[in-house]
């Protein structure tokens, strides 16, 4: 797989092919205001050179222990985000780089946290699978596959009790949905759900491969939306790598949350165009012609191609989208290498909310 | 002062502070419609409704890792492992979440939550049902682990681990729910941290916590019989430690006998005799002994539990050695 490809090669694989499908896929939508959307282009190539230059990071020794990037998904976290309201709280597993860029932590922050220094969103004591951004609504950022499910069903029973309109978004990948965990804690989003207490948005990142175990493997019942059916809560799909669906959907189904009090799920059908960690160099469990099939529908191409197509926008602006970004991205990498390493004295503060 | 059992002293504990602070909730197993397993809840859901009793499937992790999340939401839920046996399904949520989130979030989350129910064995639960985890939950930074004795510790530390700012787990001593003692009224804290001495004496110390604790005052009446005065340190805390008052006592007996229910390998009492070596090697008479749960599952028959907890006569045994007197 290539990751770390230059930017000339990036834009020929994000774009050419995306045009020979896109168009039909797409036609049913409502077309959005292309200045909003250009807004979203512009976040999701920071997304995605924010994630190349991460990998290459890692691969250079810069970044430690695990790196999971979004590649490929963008289009799940930057739609559903659209939706964000002061006061809701967003939760997800550890490929979290995203959600916290789109909520507005910034890639200095982000990156410093990768590169463990002192500057980093959680002072480079979490690294890149416990990003934390509470002012801006991101509760983390986990490393145990289901195991924050239940936090953020507490935090939405939380949301209700204290008598505030918030929700919680839990995004959740489809290797989560087979453990305990989730299965614990959608029961009691659903049962808390019936008085009104539970505002849970479910968002299922279905990216297909549980690390490399594809849901086929892992399931009798492939068609995960199901699994909520036992909760008593309702549930729709949608085609992850279409922005505008996602869009269509977020924004519907935050508010149906919001207003009912109850949990309600999405299965966003999505690929990870990259490998699992950037230690997963074989790939054994996919070919490559699947992997170049869904490249066909990147979603950051079939934005691309709607702008183009909508004459709003022209390659000249989108070569300068990508190249302001480029910009953004090689800062944030020098700002992380110059910033210094944590003070050793931070190794034993925030155990305990007083030093012990 | 108004005399009550360790159970009510408990529950007055939680519904004072659920009268003063509407954060504080409590959920687990048949807690509310039910009255808890063990009744330290009973009759809470008629004054507080099931919004803040909350009544939970069978589901250790998931309601744990709930409470988790309302903690991190602003709220302070107290819940009930109906026995901390049933932990092991919920230590995911406790030690991988709960004990580690202020410091992975660099300080941007807190988890005030308590986990509360009874610890221990002594009545016939046999192997599944039977565990003192103290030494295991102690074992991690983040947690602070406390095990009350009397019924004036049980509200005056519930109190304490209500209002912490981070997680507790609270082990009541279960085979002393119906003990009774004196307990004020009103509003008092006990602070972590900070052992007690239950009897003074002078020739031995006495270290323990939880339902050993009584066997040990009655051992040191039966020592005083022999001429020995034993000192009785309930340490109510595992972690923090107070080292101060063991090693203080030590340099004033010279000699400690560290008893637990638990198994001994990498246990409390391993760690207090590395504490007294440490602190207090220049004080010691004899090498400090421990007295220890049998290294097997806990049995059922009741002669073979018995035999596989500490017992008076077991104590009693360590008391002469480190003494180096014969055994009557």
């Amino acid at each position: 797989m290539a990751t770390t490809q230059n930017e000339g090669k990036k834009r020929r694989t994000a774009t050419t092919p995306a045009k020979r499908g896109a168009t039909a896929e797409r036609q049913d939508h409502q077309q959005l205001d292309p200045q909003k959307l250009l807004d979203f282009y512009r976040k999701m190539v920071e997304i995605r050179l924010f994630e190349d230059a991460a990998q290459k990071g890692f691969r250079t020794g810069k970044i430690g222990g695990y790196l999971h990037v979004y590649s490929g998904q963008e289009a799940v976290a930057t739609g559903f985000l659209d939706a964000y309201e002061p006061g809701d709280r967003i939760i997800t597993a550890y490929r979290d780089h995203a959600h916290a860029l789109l909520l507005g932590s910034t890639p200095n922050e982000v990156m410093a946290e990768l590169y463990g220094k002192g500057t980093g969103l959680v002072k480079g004591k979490g690294g890149s699978m416990h990003l934390f951004d509470v002012k801006n609504g991101f509760w983390g950022g986990y490393g145990i596959v289901g195991g924050h499910i239940p936090l953020g069903v507490g935090m939405a029973y939380s949301l209700r009790y204290l008598k505030t309109d918030g929700i919680v978004q839990l995004y959740l990948g489809d290797g989560a949905i087979h453990n305990g965990a989730f299965h614990e804690a959608a029961n009691l989003a659903g049962l808390w759900g019936r008085d009104g207490l539970n505002p849970t948005l479910f968002i299922l990142e279905n990216n297909q491969y549980g690390m490399g175990t594809s849901v086929e493997r892992a399931t009798a019942q492939t068609d995960l939306g199901a699994k909520f059916d036992s909760y008593g809560i309702e549930h729709e799909k949608v085609d992850g790598m279409d922005l505008d669906a996602v869009l269509e959907v977020a924004h519907r189904a935050a508010k149906r949350v919001r207003e009912s009090g109850k949990p309600y799920a999405v299965e966003a059908l999505t690929y990870r165009l990259v490998p699992h960690g950037a230690a997963d160099f074989l790939e054994k469990y996919r070919t490559k012609e699947e992997v170049r099939e869904w490249k066909q529908r990147d979603p950051i191409a079939l934005v691309e191609h709607e702008l183009l197509e909508s004459g709003e926008i022209s390659e000249e602006q989108i070569s300068q989208i990508r190249d302001e970004n480029k910009k953004l991205i090689d800062e944030a990498v020098k700002f992380a290498e110059e910033s210094p390493e944590p003070d050793l004295s931070e190794l034993k503060t925030d155990v305990y909310a007083t030093a012990v | 002062m108004p005399v009550k059992t360790y159970r009510d002293a408990l529950r007055d504990a939680m519904a004072e502070e659920m009268r003063r602070d509407e954060s504080v909730v409590l959920l687990g197993e048949d807690i509310g419609v039910y009255g808890g397993t063990h009744l330290v809840t009973n009759n809470l859901i008629d004054e507080f409704g099931p919004t803040r009793v909350i009544d939970t499937p069978i589901a250790e992790n998931g309601f744990t890792g709930a409470a988790i999340g309302m903690a991190m939401g602003g709220m302070r839920p107290i819940v009930e492992m109906m026995t901390w046996n049933f932990s092991f399904l919920a230590a995911d949520q406790i030690i991988q979440n709960a004990a580690k989130l202020r410091y992975f979030s660099g300080g941007q989350v807190s988890v005030p939550l308590v986990i509360r129910g009874p610890n221990g064995g002594g009545v016939q639960l046999s192997a599944q049902h039977t565990h003192s985890l103290e030494g295991f939950y102690g074992h991690f930074p983040g947690l602070t682990v406390v095990s009350p004795v009397t019924p004036h510790d049980a509200k005056g530390m519930m109190l304490t681990a209500i209002r912490e700012p981070d997680p507790v787990i609270f082990l009541e001593a279960g085979a002393l729910y119906g003990t009774k003692g004196e307990v004020e009224d009103g509003d008092y804290t006990v602070p972590f941290g900070k052992a007690r001495i239950a009897r003074e004496g002078t020739d031995v110390s006495l270290i323990s916590y939880g339902r050993q604790v009584p066997m040990l005052l009655r051992v040191a009446e039966t020592l005083e019989g022999e001429g020995i005065d034993a000192e009785v340190i309930d340490l109510r805390s595992i972690r923090p430690f107070d080292s101060e008052t063991i090693v203080n006592s030590v340099k004033k007996t010279n000699r400690a006998v560290v008893v637990q229910e638990q198994w001994r390998w990498f246990s409390v009492a391993s760690e207090v005799a590395a504490i007294l070596q440490e602190q207090a090697f220049d004080y010691l008479d004899a090498p400090v002994e421990r007295v220890s749960g049998a290294e097997v599952p806990a049995p059922y028959a009741r002669n073979l539990e018995l035999a596989a907890f500490p017992n008076e006569q077991q104590i009693a045994e360590a008391v002469h050695r480190v003494l180096y007197r014969k055994d009557n």
